[in-house]
């Protein structure tokens, strides 16, 4: 059984340990998702108390809840991000209900992004953004250590410098 | 009579203000007359006749010389104007860059490094290709980043094409030196000679270049390996997804004028149905004298009846190719090719979208013979069994790796068609049934792999694969993969395609074997099949081209 469970769930075989991100990112996570539920609330409430639907309070209910699971999968979804550095490639993984792994070589580095939400600065955490010429590649890590985003950011860049390649 | 590429400025032909947006003037200056007309004639036969309108109110004032002036201080303006935009406009090509320079109050100067070139681009509206110029645009990647030279004479702009492409592909000369005639040496010089040696001249001299072959009989090939007869064109203008769409439409009409609904229908249907004329005569027309042909550097695309267009990309240029048959084509065996590539024409090429489209409708040789020029390398017996099956194969085991049986609870249909396969440097994703499609991804151009899998595709044990390419028409995904085997296609893609981009060299096409970027000798096989050694991929050796004539760039990047 163990081993048909492996074969139904993605996992690439043979790597290293995944770098994870720091903890302290759930809590951003879990402010973003709680404001936006507030914010949903707060249309639900003019719908209930303005306009006069009546059903607008089921609304809020239903929102209130799927914001409660949110919040209560934060921390997984965010033990499950993860990143590490091959010899050629950048690999990055998120999700667990949505699992999603994707591979950069480091020579198709357009550029790196390095972002600061306003909860994360507080926190001491920056985003870092690896884009490349495919809008989708969307390889975002969050929730690194500022530090830790700024030597990665370096260390990209040193990498891509070394194996340069056309677009 | 210098080259266009010395490194030093240039100006584009002399009718360009008049051909980029003068135009408008002229046809203001018509309209005056035209209303005049009557009034003219009057004049001459000395009629008097009063209506009170601002003409006679002059006249009858006597302001008539003022207004005259007036007139005359005016175009006296516009044509100082359109002088003055002419002098600032000017263009450079040196060893390294295009450079142009512009406006008359707000100077813009825009420069391409040559080998971020992605295509160069010759286009001529109708009525500046009635005047000899073209417009020369060299893409670059990304949104509006292109260096547009509108308008040069048309032979100038063949050349400096020509010179552009030799410069970008790693020769540090243009060779030969090509003796080109200054811009606008040609074109409207030769208008206004034609038009004192008499009318004749100047008609047969541009007739002649109007209906002259779309390829220049120096760089290329004169013939296009492909030609689509007219026949064909109309029936795969005709046998469209939008027939489909126009035809429910009428049935709509039918069924609701039948069943007595009000009018709200045929105000909604009837104004697009008649449109779909013009669409599809515009669709025909800018498909028609369809021609690609391969060249020393790179595939020349041409399209269009009055406009033309005629792109080259150099070899590497080309992100991801799908080859595709609508169910409607089935029957006649036709095929389309459109491909992705990372710069974008600003002008909406001859066929609206003559970027991405290579081949508009053909038959599966022409696919093939597409193929070759677009994928060079890739067309040993065994790539060619290969992508037939992935073209028209129902699938089973006929060398791709299929999707298993469970995935027809997401794919009913298709999933035994859904598999991709990887052959030297190229993964081949193969999927649809109604629409088949086969996508050919080079994998030196692959910018980055994904799989994913939802809550449904665990179920299943399948997984998604994404190969992500810049952005245009082709998407290279599957979505009903064994999960095993999505896991094998991202460990096997990751892998070529870092080894593919170290072995590609297309920046500096040209450039002898020996140089090659990074310092990393290509050994065997290269992933493009662009031979490093001056060798083109078709087996033309660029005329002229002797080693000792090439200086090597000793220290790319």
């Amino acid at each position: 059984m163990p081993e048909a469970e492996a074969v139904r769930r993605l996992d690439l075989p043979g790597l290293n340990e995944w770098k994870r991100v720091s903890p302290r990112h759930v809590l951003v996570e879990i402010v973003g998702t709680l404001v936006f539920g507030l914010a949903l609330c707060g249309g639900a409430v003019v719908l209930w108390l303005v306009v006069g639907l009546e059903w607008a309070p089921y609304l809020i209910g239903a929102i209130v809840l799927i914001i409660g699971i949110t919040v209560f999968f934060e921390p997984r979804r965010v033990r499950a991000i993860g990143y590490q550095l091959r010899q050629d490639d950048l690999l990055f993984r998120r999700g667990i209900m949505f699992q999603r792994f994707v591979s950069v070589p480091y020579g198709r580095m357009q550029l790196v992004d390095i972002t600061r939400g306003p909860i994360a600065r507080w926190l001491g955490l920056a985003d870092l953004k690896f884009v490349t010429a495919a809008a989708s590649s969307g390889v975002l890590i969050p929730g690194l250590a500022e530090a830790d985003a700024e030597g990665l950011r370096d260390r990209l860049v040193e990498l891509a410098e070394s194996r340069r390649a056309g677009l | 009579m210098t080259s266009l590429t010395d490194g030093e400025w240039h100006r584009l032909h002399p009718a360009s203000p008049l051909l980029r947006g003068g135009i408008f003037i002229v046809a203001v200056l018509g309209f005056i007359i035209a209303n005049l007309r009557e009034r003219l004639i009057d004049g001459f036969l000395g009629v008097r006749v009063h209506g009170g309108d601002p003409i006679d109110e002059i006249m009858r004032r006597g302001a008539a010389g003022w207004v005259l002036l007036g007139v005359a201080v005016v175009l006296v303006l516009i044509l100082l104007g359109f002088y003055l935009s002419w002098r600032m406009h000017t263009f450079r090509v040196s060893d390294e860059v295009v450079e142009v320079r512009s406006g008359l109050v707000f100077r813009s100067n825009r420069r391409a490094r040559l080998d971020r070139i992605q295509g160069v681009n010759i286009v001529r509206p109708f009525i500046p290709r009635l005047f000899g110029a073209a417009k020369l645009e060299v893409s670059v990647a990304g949104q509006d980043a292109n260096v547009q030279l509108a308008y040069l004479g048309s032979a100038p702009a063949d050349a400096l094409r020509r010179d552009i492409l030799h410069l970008a592909s790693g020769l540090r000369q243009p060779d030969p030196p090509a003796p080109v005639v200054a811009s606008g040496g040609t074109g409207f010089g030769a208008a206004v000679t034609g038009i004192a040696g008499g009318i004749g001249g100047f008609a047969a001299n541009r007739a002649s270049e109007l209906f002259a072959p779309e390829l220049d009989p120096d760089a290329a090939p004169p013939e296009s390996v492909v030609r689509i007869p007219p026949g064909r064109l109309i029936g795969s203008v005709f046998f469209s997804g939008f027939t489909v769409v126009l035809v429910l439409g009428g049935i709509a009409l039918i069924v609701g004028a039948l069943i007595g609904g009000s009018g709200w229908l045929l105000v909604a249907i009837l104004p697009g149905m008649i449109g779909s004329v013009s669409y599809y005569f515009s669709r025909f027309t800018k498909s028609l004298r369809y021609s690609i042909a391969g060249t020393p550097d790179g595939v020349r695309v041409g399209f269009g009846l009055l406009s033309t267009s005629n792109e080259t990309l150099p070899p590497g240029r080309i992100h991801a190719i799908r080859v595709s048959q609508p169910l409607l084509w089935r029957p006649f065996g036709w095929w389309q090719v459109r491909i992705n590539t990372a710069g974008h024409s600003t002008n909406k090429g001859a066929a609206g979208e003559a970027n991405t489209t290579t081949l508009p409708v053909g038959t599966e040789n022409d696919v093939a013979r597409v193929l070759d020029l677009i994928l060079p390398g890739f067309n040993s017996d065994d790539h060619l069994a290969l992508i037939s099956r992935g073209l028209r194969s129902k699938g089973g085991d006929d060398g791709f790796v299929n999707a298993p049986r469970r995935a027809a609870w997401l794919r009913p249909v298709s999933w035994r068609r859904t598999g991709y396969t990887i052959s030297d440097g190229v993964a081949l994703l193969r999927r649809g049934v109604v629409s088949r499609e086969l996508i050919l991804v080079p994998l030196a151009r692959l910018q980055s792999v994904a799989v994913s899998q939802g809550p449904v595709q665990r179920m299943l044990r399948l997984a998604s694969a994404d190969l992500h390419t810049v952005a245009g028409p082709v998407a290279a995904t599957l979505s009903v993969l064994d999960a095993g085997e999505a896991v094998n296609l991202f460990d096997r893609v990751a892998a070529g395609a870092v080894e593919s981009a170290h072995l590609d060299t297309s920046h500096h096409w040209n450039l002898p074997s020996g140089i090659v970027p990074n310092g990393i000798a290509p050994s065997g096989i290269v992933p493009n099949g662009i031979a490093p050694s001056g060798i083109v991929p078709n087996g033309i050796v660029p005329d002229g081209i002797a080693p000792s004539r090439i200086v090597p760039n000793g220290a790319p990047e």
